[in-house]
């Protein structure tokens, strides 16, 4: 095999080790929906975040508007901050309630977002005044048991 | 005296440990001496190309196949577990995040280690037995710039190619078994990937790993080969322990880079 062969094959050989990147890249991660899109960030206060986690999506009515940039601890309020990172092209109103939700049974959590109805638009470093933790089920369940408890005594009057 | 075979023993031991922590010393010399003589392989690119085309390119066939295989069996015992759960779909994620953040670049350093990395040792061992090396060091050739430099770029070029070649072809076979064999919803197979594998976290950290795995494996074999005693057996021996040491230094360090990459940010 003379050397423009040898030049040949490892081309194809190079050529080839970088397609299989690209398609790991492109095909099998989430470069695709990395969309290097304009975004903006606001933020949001809940009193319990669960298990939230970075890089979660924020949905709306199910679609995927953005991502969770960070998540900070307040040590004036004792809250959780969220930074979303919410694509330019979803507008959303100034009083959007922020929900923590649960995707399924045992699923990852994410950001719900509801529209609010004012005409003003949520800009850059705005912050959603309305919000929902996430729900913590000890806290449903010590409920739950409490209302029973306190249901069981009544009839007994 | 009673204590004279004991005392030989430790002896023995003793010098096992020198030596080597000698030759680790003198393998780290070797890498310094090699990068700073990179030149000649740089500049005379072509040299360099030969060697992506002996380590790389004539690895290609063992290294696709054995992905193909790996990511097919993935496939089968992921899905015969997953389904317990009622997760079948989520085959695709199970496949392709074992492939690019471990299989991939490990076993393709293994199989590298054994089919290019022994190769190395015993071309340049047998140039050393042969008295090729003193002849160039007698034509004020640097055979480190000439010899070795060449077939450590090579394969430390070729290495990350061949670890993402792996990656690919094993989601592949698992494509074809999970969605082609057994019906798993392709959508579902690709999408559920698609989000769960993410580029910075897991196939740049798999894409780093290779490189690493590759200096490692590269380093060990042409230093195995630059030491081997210039005799038949002493090739030989060389060309065992690259296999050997190289297989070693692969998992060692897997677990080494995994505990740094893998343990911070993920929780």
């Amino acid at each position: 095999m003379n050397r423009s062969m040898i030049d040949l094959w490892v081309g194809v050989f190079v050529a080839a080790g970088l397609a299989g990147l690209l398609f790991l890249a492109l095909k099998v991660g989430n470069l695709a929906t990395f969309s290097t899109n304009q975004t903006y960030q606001v933020e949001a206060k809940f009193a319990n975040i669960g298990g939230l986690k970075v890089r979660g999506p924020v949905k709306s009515a199910g679609v995927v508007v953005g991502r969770v940039a960070d998540v900070r601890f307040d040590n004036e309020s004792y809250e959780a901050i969220v930074s979303l990172t919410i694509d330019t092209s979803y507008r959303f109103p100034r009083d959007t309630t922020a929900k923590i939700l649960t995707s399924g049974i045992l699923g990852e959590q994410y950001i719900g977002l509801e529209a609010g109805g004012d005409g003003v638009m949520l800009k850059q470093g705005d912050r959603l005044r309305l919000t929902q933790s996430a729900v913590v089920l000890e806290n449903l369940i010590s409920q739950f048991l409490f209302n029973k408890a306190a249901e069981g005594k009544e009839p007994a009057k | 005296m009673a204590l004279a075979p004991i005392r030989s023993r430790l002896e023995r031991l003793g010098a096992t440990v020198t030596s080597f922590v000698w030759r680790l010393g003198y393998a780290s010399r070797f890498l310094v001496y090699l990068a700073l003589h990179s030149g000649t392989a740089l500049r005379r690119f072509r040299l360099t190309i030969a060697q992506v085309y002996f380590a790389g390119v004539l690895s290609l066939v063992i290294i696709l196949v054995s992905g193909l295989f790996v990511g097919m069996v993935l496939a089968l015992q992921g899905y015969e577990t997953l389904q317990r759960f009622g997760a079948s779909e989520s085959l695709g994620v199970l496949v392709a995040l074992s492939l690019v953040r471990e299989l991939g670049p490990v076993v393709a350093g293994l199989l590298f280690a054994s089919r290019a990395g022994s190769a190395i040792t015993a071309e340049i061992g047998l140039m050393k037995a042969t008295e090729q090396i003193s002849a160039m060091e007698m034509m004020a050739v640097d055979p480190i710039a000439r010899v070795v430099a060449p077939r450590f770029w090579g394969g430390v070029i070729s290495m990350p190619l061949l670890a993402a070649l792996f990656s690919a072809s094993g989601i592949f076979g698992g494509y074809l078994v999970g969605v082609q064999l057994i019906g798993v919803d392709a959508g579902a197979f690709w999408s559920q990937m698609q989000a769960a594998v993410d580029v910075r976290e897991d196939i740049l950290n798999g894409v780093i790993k290779s490189v690493v795995f590759g200096v490692a494996v590269t380093w060990i074999a042409v230093f195995e080969g630059y030491d081997a005693v210039p005799t038949a057996e002493g090739v030989s021996r060389a060309t065992t322990r690259t296999v050997v040491t190289s297989s070693l230094a692969i998992l060692a360090l897997d677990f080494v880079l995994t505990a740094l990459m893998f343990t911070g940010g993920n929780h």
